[in-house]
Protein backbone atom coordinates (compact mmCIF):
# COMPACT_ATOMS: atom_id res chain seq x y z
CA UNK A 1 0.00 0.00 0.00
CA UNK A 2 2.57 1.96 1.03
CA UNK A 3 4.21 1.30 -2.40
CA UNK A 4 1.08 2.21 -4.29
CA UNK A 5 1.09 5.34 -2.73
CA UNK A 6 4.11 6.51 -3.05
CA UNK A 7 4.32 5.56 -7.14
CA UNK A 8 1.25 7.45 -7.46
CA UNK A 9 2.98 10.38 -5.67
CA UNK A 10 5.87 10.10 -7.75
CA UNK A 11 3.54 9.78 -11.29
CA UNK A 12 1.53 12.40 -10.25
CA UNK A 13 4.66 14.50 -9.60
CA UNK A 14 5.85 13.58 -12.84
CA UNK A 15 3.14 14.34 -15.09
CA UNK A 16 2.48 17.65 -13.25
CA UNK A 17 4.33 19.29 -16.51
CA UNK A 18 2.49 18.06 -19.11
CA UNK A 19 -0.62 17.91 -18.10
CA UNK A 20 -3.28 20.30 -18.95
CA UNK A 21 -5.34 22.71 -16.62
CA UNK A 22 -8.62 22.10 -16.02
CA UNK A 23 -11.79 24.36 -14.31
CA UNK A 24 -10.50 23.80 -10.87
CA UNK A 25 -6.86 25.18 -10.00
CA UNK A 26 -6.98 22.60 -6.88
CA UNK A 27 -6.42 20.01 -9.92
CA UNK A 28 -4.21 21.03 -12.59
CA UNK A 29 -3.68 17.04 -12.88
CA UNK A 30 -7.62 16.56 -13.91
CA UNK A 31 -6.47 14.40 -16.62
CA UNK A 32 -4.29 11.93 -15.04
CA UNK A 33 -6.79 11.87 -12.25
CA UNK A 34 -9.35 11.47 -14.64
CA UNK A 35 -8.18 8.53 -15.72
CA UNK A 36 -7.59 6.86 -12.39
CA UNK A 37 -11.15 7.63 -11.29
CA UNK A 38 -12.03 5.92 -14.08
CA UNK A 39 -9.75 2.66 -13.42
CA UNK A 40 -11.29 3.07 -9.41
CA UNK A 41 -14.58 2.95 -10.67
CA UNK A 42 -14.20 -0.26 -12.81
CA UNK A 43 -12.41 -1.74 -9.92
CA UNK A 44 -14.77 -0.65 -7.43
CA UNK A 45 -18.02 -2.04 -9.75
CA UNK A 46 -16.02 -5.31 -11.14
CA UNK A 47 -14.77 -5.84 -7.30
CA UNK A 48 -15.42 -4.55 -4.55
CA UNK A 49 -19.40 -2.93 -4.81
CA UNK A 50 -20.62 -6.50 -5.56
CA UNK A 51 -18.60 -7.93 -2.29
CA UNK A 52 -19.67 -4.98 -0.01
CA UNK A 53 -23.45 -5.66 -1.09
CA UNK A 54 -22.93 -9.59 -0.74
CA UNK A 55 -21.48 -8.79 2.67
CA UNK A 56 -24.56 -6.55 3.56
CA UNK A 57 -26.95 -9.44 2.26
CA UNK A 58 -25.26 -12.19 4.11
CA UNK A 59 -24.41 -10.80 7.70
CA UNK A 60 -26.79 -9.51 9.81
CA UNK A 61 -26.71 -5.30 10.68
CA UNK A 62 -25.26 -6.27 14.25
CA UNK A 63 -22.24 -8.41 13.20
CA UNK A 64 -21.38 -5.24 10.56
CA UNK A 65 -21.72 -2.97 13.18
CA UNK A 66 -19.68 -5.09 15.65
CA UNK A 67 -16.97 -5.33 13.25
CA UNK A 68 -16.95 -1.69 11.87
CA UNK A 69 -16.90 -0.78 15.52
CA UNK A 70 -13.66 -2.90 16.21
CA UNK A 71 -11.75 -1.43 13.20
CA UNK A 72 -12.48 1.93 14.54
CA UNK A 73 -11.51 1.32 18.10
CA UNK A 74 -8.12 0.21 16.51
CA UNK A 75 -8.32 3.56 14.74
CA UNK A 76 -8.92 5.62 17.66
CA UNK A 77 -5.38 4.90 18.94
CA UNK A 78 -3.91 7.10 16.09
CA UNK A 79 -7.36 9.45 16.25
CA UNK A 80 -5.76 10.22 19.93
CA UNK A 81 -2.21 10.42 18.90
CA UNK A 82 -3.35 12.93 16.32
CA UNK A 83 -5.47 15.29 19.17
CA UNK A 84 -2.11 15.26 21.28
CA UNK A 85 -0.08 16.24 17.83
CA UNK A 86 -2.70 19.38 17.54
CA UNK A 87 -2.71 19.95 20.74
CA UNK A 88 -5.62 19.21 21.32
CA UNK A 89 -4.94 17.53 24.65
CA UNK A 90 -8.82 17.96 26.08
CA UNK A 91 -9.95 15.75 22.80
CA UNK A 92 -6.96 13.47 22.99
CA UNK A 93 -7.73 12.63 26.19
CA UNK A 94 -11.10 11.78 25.22
CA UNK A 95 -10.47 9.13 22.32
CA UNK A 96 -7.59 7.01 24.55
CA UNK A 97 -10.25 7.09 27.08
CA UNK A 98 -12.63 5.56 23.96
CA UNK A 99 -9.90 2.86 23.54
CA UNK A 100 -9.38 1.76 27.27
CA UNK A 101 -13.59 1.91 27.07
CA UNK A 102 -14.56 0.30 24.54
CA UNK A 103 -11.95 -1.91 24.65
CA UNK A 104 -12.86 -3.63 27.98
CA UNK A 105 -16.30 -3.04 28.32
CA UNK A 106 -16.99 -3.09 24.65
CA UNK A 107 -15.24 -6.51 24.41
CA UNK A 108 -12.25 -5.76 21.94
CA UNK A 109 -14.14 -2.71 20.15
CA UNK A 110 -17.12 -4.62 19.27
CA UNK A 111 -19.04 -2.60 21.15
CA UNK A 112 -19.05 1.07 20.74
CA UNK A 113 -20.30 2.33 24.68
CA UNK A 114 -18.25 4.95 24.39
CA UNK A 115 -20.96 6.87 22.38
CA UNK A 116 -23.41 6.11 24.25
CA UNK A 117 -22.04 7.59 27.41
CA UNK A 118 -21.02 10.75 25.95
CA UNK A 119 -17.67 10.25 23.90
CA UNK A 120 -18.43 10.54 20.24
CA UNK A 121 -15.99 8.99 18.03
CA UNK A 122 -13.75 11.91 16.23
CA UNK A 123 -12.21 11.71 12.69
CA UNK A 124 -8.82 12.68 12.96
CA UNK A 125 -5.40 11.42 11.04
CA UNK A 126 -1.74 12.44 10.14
CA UNK A 127 -3.09 14.44 6.96
CA UNK A 128 -5.40 16.53 8.97
CA UNK A 129 -2.91 17.04 11.43
CA UNK A 130 -0.45 18.15 8.61
CA UNK A 131 -3.07 20.57 8.08
CA UNK A 132 -3.81 22.53 11.29
CA UNK A 133 0.03 22.69 11.22
CA UNK A 134 -0.98 25.09 8.11
CA UNK A 135 0.38 22.81 5.44
CA UNK A 136 -1.46 23.33 2.51
CA UNK A 137 -3.55 20.68 0.57
CA UNK A 138 -1.53 20.91 -2.40
CA UNK A 139 -2.94 19.38 -5.80
CA UNK A 140 -5.57 17.28 -6.04
CA UNK A 141 -4.68 13.53 -6.76
CA UNK A 142 -6.46 10.70 -7.03
CA UNK A 143 -4.94 7.35 -5.66
CA UNK A 144 -5.22 4.05 -7.68
CA UNK A 145 -7.41 1.74 -5.65
CA UNK A 146 -7.41 4.10 -2.76
CA UNK A 147 -9.19 7.09 -3.91
CA UNK A 148 -9.62 10.74 -3.55
CA UNK A 149 -6.56 12.69 -2.08
CA UNK A 150 -3.78 15.59 -2.12
CA UNK A 151 -0.45 15.99 -2.23
CA UNK A 152 -0.26 16.26 1.67
CA UNK A 153 -2.70 13.93 2.76
CA UNK A 154 -0.93 11.78 0.37
CA UNK A 155 1.56 12.00 2.52
CA UNK A 156 -0.11 12.15 5.98
CA UNK A 157 -1.41 8.20 4.40
CA UNK A 158 2.17 6.97 4.57
CA UNK A 159 2.46 7.87 8.21
CA UNK A 160 -1.41 6.28 9.01
CA UNK A 161 -0.37 3.41 7.27
CA UNK A 162 2.70 2.80 9.59
CA UNK A 163 0.76 3.98 12.70
CA UNK A 164 -1.89 1.12 11.85
CA UNK A 165 -3.00 -1.37 14.41
CA UNK A 166 -3.62 -3.59 11.85
CA UNK A 167 0.06 -2.92 10.10
CA UNK A 168 1.98 -3.74 13.51
CA UNK A 169 -0.45 -6.10 15.39
CA UNK A 170 0.32 -9.01 13.60
CA UNK A 171 3.50 -10.76 12.08
CA UNK A 172 0.94 -12.86 9.71
CA UNK A 173 0.97 -11.67 6.08
CA UNK A 174 -2.43 -14.11 5.68
CA UNK A 175 -4.06 -12.66 8.98
CA UNK A 176 -2.92 -9.22 8.40
CA UNK A 177 -4.06 -9.51 4.69
CA UNK A 178 -7.73 -10.59 5.76
CA UNK A 179 -7.98 -7.94 8.24
CA UNK A 180 -6.89 -5.33 5.86
CA UNK A 181 -9.76 -6.92 3.24
CA UNK A 182 -11.91 -7.37 5.76
CA UNK A 183 -11.65 -3.42 6.73
CA UNK A 184 -12.22 -2.74 3.58
CA UNK A 185 -15.01 -4.43 2.93
CA UNK A 186 -16.37 -2.90 5.99
CA UNK A 187 -15.90 0.62 4.96
CA UNK A 188 -16.66 0.50 1.50
CA UNK A 189 -20.53 -1.09 2.71
CA UNK A 190 -21.03 1.89 5.09
CA UNK A 191 -20.83 3.44 1.80
CA UNK A 192 -22.72 1.85 -0.21
CA UNK A 193 -26.20 3.56 0.20
CA UNK A 194 -23.68 6.98 -0.11
CA UNK A 195 -22.74 6.00 -3.76
CA UNK A 196 -26.71 5.68 -5.34
CA UNK A 197 -27.59 8.82 -3.72
CA UNK A 198 -23.82 9.94 -5.47
CA UNK A 199 -24.75 8.68 -8.76
CA UNK A 200 -27.90 10.40 -8.50
CA UNK A 201 -26.80 13.85 -7.81
CA UNK A 202 -23.93 14.71 -9.67
CA UNK A 203 -23.85 15.94 -13.71
CA UNK A 204 -20.28 14.87 -13.44
CA UNK A 205 -19.18 12.43 -10.83
CA UNK A 206 -15.69 13.10 -11.33
CA UNK A 207 -15.74 16.89 -9.74
CA UNK A 208 -18.33 16.13 -8.04
CA UNK A 209 -16.62 13.72 -5.56
CA UNK A 210 -13.65 15.91 -6.57
CA UNK A 211 -14.96 19.36 -5.13
CA UNK A 212 -16.84 17.00 -2.28
CA UNK A 213 -13.97 15.68 -1.02
CA UNK A 214 -12.28 18.89 -1.05
CA UNK A 215 -14.57 20.68 1.01
CA UNK A 216 -14.89 17.38 3.28
CA UNK A 217 -11.20 17.65 4.32
CA UNK A 218 -10.87 21.48 4.90
CA UNK A 219 -14.12 20.66 7.07
CA UNK A 220 -12.15 18.09 8.78
CA UNK A 221 -8.92 20.44 9.48
CA UNK A 222 -11.03 22.81 10.84
CA UNK A 223 -13.38 20.27 12.95
CA UNK A 224 -16.47 20.84 11.84
CA UNK A 225 -15.99 24.94 12.02
CA UNK A 226 -14.18 26.18 9.01
CA UNK A 227 -13.57 30.25 8.14
CA UNK A 228 -16.15 31.52 5.42
CA UNK A 229 -14.43 30.97 2.29
CA UNK A 230 -14.09 34.81 0.15
CA UNK A 231 -15.56 33.69 -2.97
CA UNK A 232 -19.19 34.12 -1.54
CA UNK A 233 -19.38 37.88 -3.10
CA UNK A 234 -21.92 36.88 -5.57
CA UNK A 235 -24.12 35.80 -3.05
CA UNK A 236 -26.67 38.16 -0.89
CA UNK A 237 -30.21 36.80 0.23
CA UNK A 238 -33.01 37.18 -2.17
CA UNK A 239 -36.09 38.96 -0.62
CA UNK B 1 -53.12 5.41 4.98
CA UNK B 2 -55.71 6.41 7.33
CA UNK B 3 -53.18 6.82 10.12
CA UNK B 4 -51.11 9.44 8.07
CA UNK B 5 -53.68 11.36 6.89
CA UNK B 6 -54.81 11.74 10.81
CA UNK B 7 -51.00 12.50 11.41
CA UNK B 8 -51.23 15.33 8.82
CA UNK B 9 -54.21 17.02 9.70
CA UNK B 10 -52.52 16.96 13.64
CA UNK B 11 -49.69 18.65 11.15
CA UNK B 12 -52.17 21.33 10.02
CA UNK B 13 -51.52 23.78 12.82
CA UNK B 14 -48.27 23.91 13.20
CA UNK B 15 -47.81 24.58 9.62
CA UNK B 16 -50.11 27.32 9.74
CA UNK B 17 -47.98 29.64 11.76
CA UNK B 18 -44.91 28.59 10.01
CA UNK B 19 -43.83 32.04 9.61
CA UNK B 20 -43.22 32.97 13.21
CA UNK B 21 -41.45 29.48 13.76
CA UNK B 22 -37.70 29.92 15.11
CA UNK B 23 -35.57 28.18 12.28
CA UNK B 24 -34.20 25.77 14.77
CA UNK B 25 -37.49 24.75 15.44
CA UNK B 26 -38.51 24.94 11.83
CA UNK B 27 -35.74 22.56 10.80
CA UNK B 28 -37.00 19.97 13.73
CA UNK B 29 -40.42 20.31 12.47
CA UNK B 30 -39.62 19.24 9.16
CA UNK B 31 -37.63 16.43 10.04
CA UNK B 32 -39.87 14.58 12.42
CA UNK B 33 -42.45 15.06 10.39
CA UNK B 34 -41.18 13.85 6.86
CA UNK B 35 -39.22 10.49 9.33
CA UNK B 36 -42.38 9.70 10.68
CA UNK B 37 -44.04 9.55 7.63
CA UNK B 38 -41.23 7.49 6.24
CA UNK B 39 -41.06 5.25 9.55
CA UNK B 40 -44.65 4.10 8.17
CA UNK B 41 -44.53 3.97 4.43
CA UNK B 42 -43.00 0.63 2.99
CA UNK B 43 -43.12 1.69 -0.34
CA UNK B 44 -40.87 4.49 0.54
CA UNK B 45 -38.54 2.25 2.28
CA UNK B 46 -38.31 -0.50 -0.07
CA UNK B 47 -37.32 2.41 -2.56
CA UNK B 48 -40.00 4.05 -4.21
CA UNK B 49 -38.35 7.77 -5.23
CA UNK B 50 -41.21 8.64 -7.06
CA UNK B 51 -43.06 8.78 -3.39
CA UNK B 52 -40.04 9.72 -2.16
CA UNK B 53 -39.96 12.70 -4.23
CA UNK B 54 -43.71 13.45 -3.32
CA UNK B 55 -43.07 13.72 -0.10
CA UNK B 56 -40.37 16.09 -0.71
CA UNK B 57 -42.60 18.02 -2.65
CA UNK B 58 -45.11 19.23 -0.13
CA UNK B 59 -43.38 18.97 2.76
CA UNK B 60 -39.62 20.36 1.78
CA UNK B 61 -39.54 22.73 -1.23
CA UNK B 62 -41.68 24.92 0.50
CA UNK B 63 -39.12 25.84 2.98
CA UNK B 64 -36.31 26.09 0.61
CA UNK B 65 -35.21 28.99 -1.69
CA UNK B 66 -33.96 27.15 -5.03
CA UNK B 67 -33.12 30.59 -6.40
CA UNK B 68 -30.53 31.58 -4.40
CA UNK B 69 -29.38 27.96 -4.21
CA UNK B 70 -29.04 28.09 -8.01
CA UNK B 71 -27.29 31.32 -8.01
CA UNK B 72 -24.99 30.39 -5.51
CA UNK B 73 -23.85 27.48 -7.78
CA UNK B 74 -23.77 29.05 -10.51
CA UNK B 75 -21.24 31.88 -9.06
CA UNK B 76 -20.61 34.75 -12.00
CA UNK B 77 -22.02 32.66 -14.18
CA UNK B 78 -25.41 33.65 -12.85
CA UNK B 79 -25.65 37.31 -14.13
CA UNK B 80 -24.85 36.37 -17.81
CA UNK B 81 -28.15 34.41 -17.50
CA UNK B 82 -31.05 35.92 -19.15
CA UNK B 83 -33.95 35.89 -16.50
CA UNK B 84 -36.02 33.38 -18.55
CA UNK B 85 -32.39 31.12 -18.28
CA UNK B 86 -32.76 32.12 -14.64
CA UNK B 87 -35.80 30.83 -14.41
CA UNK B 88 -35.41 27.30 -15.96
CA UNK B 89 -31.88 26.59 -14.05
CA UNK B 90 -33.68 26.76 -11.07
CA UNK B 91 -36.13 24.81 -11.83
CA UNK B 92 -33.86 21.89 -13.51
CA UNK B 93 -31.76 22.36 -10.31
CA UNK B 94 -34.76 21.91 -7.52
CA UNK B 95 -35.87 19.12 -9.62
CA UNK B 96 -32.13 17.47 -9.57
CA UNK B 97 -31.84 17.91 -5.80
CA UNK B 98 -35.43 16.59 -5.22
CA UNK B 99 -34.48 13.31 -6.94
CA UNK B 100 -31.07 13.44 -5.76
CA UNK B 101 -32.87 13.41 -2.26
CA UNK B 102 -35.87 10.74 -2.93
CA UNK B 103 -33.00 8.55 -3.33
CA UNK B 104 -31.14 9.75 0.43
CA UNK B 105 -34.81 9.63 2.22
CA UNK B 106 -35.12 5.63 0.10
CA UNK B 107 -32.28 4.96 2.05
CA UNK B 108 -33.51 6.65 5.66
CA UNK B 109 -33.50 3.65 8.36
CA UNK B 110 -33.62 4.38 12.56
CA UNK B 111 -31.09 7.76 12.37
CA UNK B 112 -30.70 9.41 15.69
CA UNK B 113 -31.24 13.01 15.17
CA UNK B 114 -29.44 15.53 17.77
CA UNK B 115 -29.81 19.29 16.91
CA UNK B 116 -27.19 21.68 18.33
CA UNK B 117 -28.40 24.52 20.41
CA UNK B 118 -29.10 27.75 17.66
CA UNK B 119 -26.30 30.73 17.65
CA UNK B 120 -27.90 33.07 16.95
CA UNK B 121 -29.49 36.73 17.92
CA UNK B 122 -32.74 37.23 18.03
CA UNK B 123 -32.51 40.17 14.87
CA UNK B 124 -30.49 37.66 12.90
CA UNK B 125 -31.19 37.65 9.26
CA UNK B 126 -29.32 34.55 8.72
CA UNK B 127 -28.47 31.64 10.77
CA UNK B 128 -27.11 28.16 10.50
CA UNK B 129 -28.87 24.96 12.00
CA UNK B 130 -26.49 22.37 13.13
CA UNK B 131 -27.45 18.78 13.74
CA UNK B 132 -25.69 15.33 14.30
CA UNK B 133 -27.30 12.55 12.93
CA UNK B 134 -26.23 9.07 14.04
CA UNK B 135 -25.80 6.80 11.42
CA UNK B 136 -26.54 2.65 12.42
CA UNK B 137 -23.44 0.61 11.89
CA UNK B 138 -21.41 3.20 12.20
CA UNK B 139 -20.40 4.99 14.97
CA UNK B 140 -19.04 8.29 13.62
CA UNK B 141 -21.92 11.07 13.76
CA UNK B 142 -22.51 13.11 10.37
CA UNK B 143 -22.88 16.74 10.66
CA UNK B 144 -25.65 18.52 8.95
CA UNK B 145 -25.94 22.27 9.12
CA UNK B 146 -28.55 24.10 7.41
CA UNK B 147 -27.89 27.80 6.20
CA UNK B 148 -31.06 29.75 6.52
CA UNK B 149 -32.34 33.24 5.68
CA UNK B 150 -34.88 35.37 7.12
CA UNK B 151 -37.97 35.93 4.55
CA UNK B 152 -41.11 37.61 4.39
CA UNK B 153 -42.53 34.26 4.26
CA UNK B 154 -41.09 32.61 7.49
CA UNK B 155 -37.28 31.31 7.26
CA UNK B 156 -35.94 29.50 3.83
CA UNK B 157 -32.76 27.05 3.41
CA UNK B 158 -30.66 28.09 0.98
CA UNK B 159 -27.79 25.48 1.47
CA UNK B 160 -27.32 22.16 3.53
CA UNK B 161 -23.83 20.59 4.33
CA UNK B 162 -23.56 17.15 5.10
CA UNK B 163 -20.12 16.57 7.21
CA UNK B 164 -18.77 19.66 5.86
CA UNK B 165 -20.07 19.39 1.87
CA UNK B 166 -22.29 21.98 0.82
CA UNK B 167 -25.45 20.86 -1.56
CA UNK B 168 -24.74 23.96 -3.54
CA UNK B 169 -20.97 24.78 -3.85
CA UNK B 170 -20.12 21.47 -4.71
CA UNK B 171 -21.79 22.23 -7.55
CA UNK B 172 -20.23 25.14 -8.99
CA UNK B 173 -17.23 23.74 -10.78
CA UNK B 174 -19.63 21.12 -12.94
CA UNK B 175 -21.45 24.44 -13.51
CA UNK B 176 -18.94 26.71 -14.44
CA UNK B 177 -17.20 23.93 -16.72
CA UNK B 178 -20.53 23.25 -18.82
CA UNK B 179 -20.95 26.93 -19.40
CA UNK B 180 -17.10 27.80 -19.94
CA UNK B 181 -17.88 24.88 -22.62
CA UNK B 182 -21.48 25.05 -23.82
CA UNK B 183 -23.09 28.04 -22.72
CA UNK B 184 -25.70 28.29 -19.96
CA UNK B 185 -27.77 26.65 -22.34
CA UNK B 186 -25.83 23.88 -22.66
CA UNK B 187 -25.78 23.73 -18.61
CA UNK B 188 -29.95 24.09 -18.84
CA UNK B 189 -29.87 21.08 -21.40
CA UNK B 190 -27.30 18.97 -19.23
CA UNK B 191 -29.65 19.11 -16.29
CA UNK B 192 -32.80 18.20 -18.11
CA UNK B 193 -31.35 15.59 -19.65
CA UNK B 194 -29.97 14.46 -16.05
CA UNK B 195 -33.04 15.00 -15.05
CA UNK B 196 -34.88 12.37 -17.62
CA UNK B 197 -32.63 9.36 -16.27
CA UNK B 198 -34.30 6.73 -14.90
CA UNK B 199 -33.32 7.38 -11.16
CA UNK B 200 -32.11 3.83 -10.46
CA UNK B 201 -30.16 3.56 -13.27
CA UNK B 202 -26.49 2.48 -12.22
CA UNK B 203 -24.77 3.56 -15.32
CA UNK B 204 -23.42 6.97 -14.56
CA UNK B 205 -20.79 8.79 -16.37
CA UNK B 206 -17.38 9.32 -15.51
Amino acid sequence: MVNRVCAALVLAGSLAGCATSGGNPADPLERVNRAVFAFNDVADKAVLTPVAKGYRAVLPGFVRTGISNFFSNLEDVWVSVNDVLQGKFQEGLEDITRVVFNSTFGIAGIFDFASDVGLPKRNEDFGQTLGRWGIESGPYIVVPLIGPSTFRDGFGLLFDYKADLVYWGTDSVPVRNSLYATRAISNRTNLLDASSVLEQAALDRYAFVRDAWLQRRRNLVYDGNPPRESDDSDDEPTK
Amino acid sequence: MKNVLYFLLALLPALAQGQTVAPDVLVKTITDEVTAVIKKDKDIQSGDTRKAADLIESKIVPHFNFTRMTRLAMGRNWRSATPEQQKELASEFKTLLVRTYSTALTNYRDQQIDYKPLRAKPDDNEVTVKSDVKQSGSSQPVSIDYEMEKTDKGWKIYDVKVGGVSLVTTYRDTFASEVREHGVDGLIKALAAKNREPQSSKAGKS
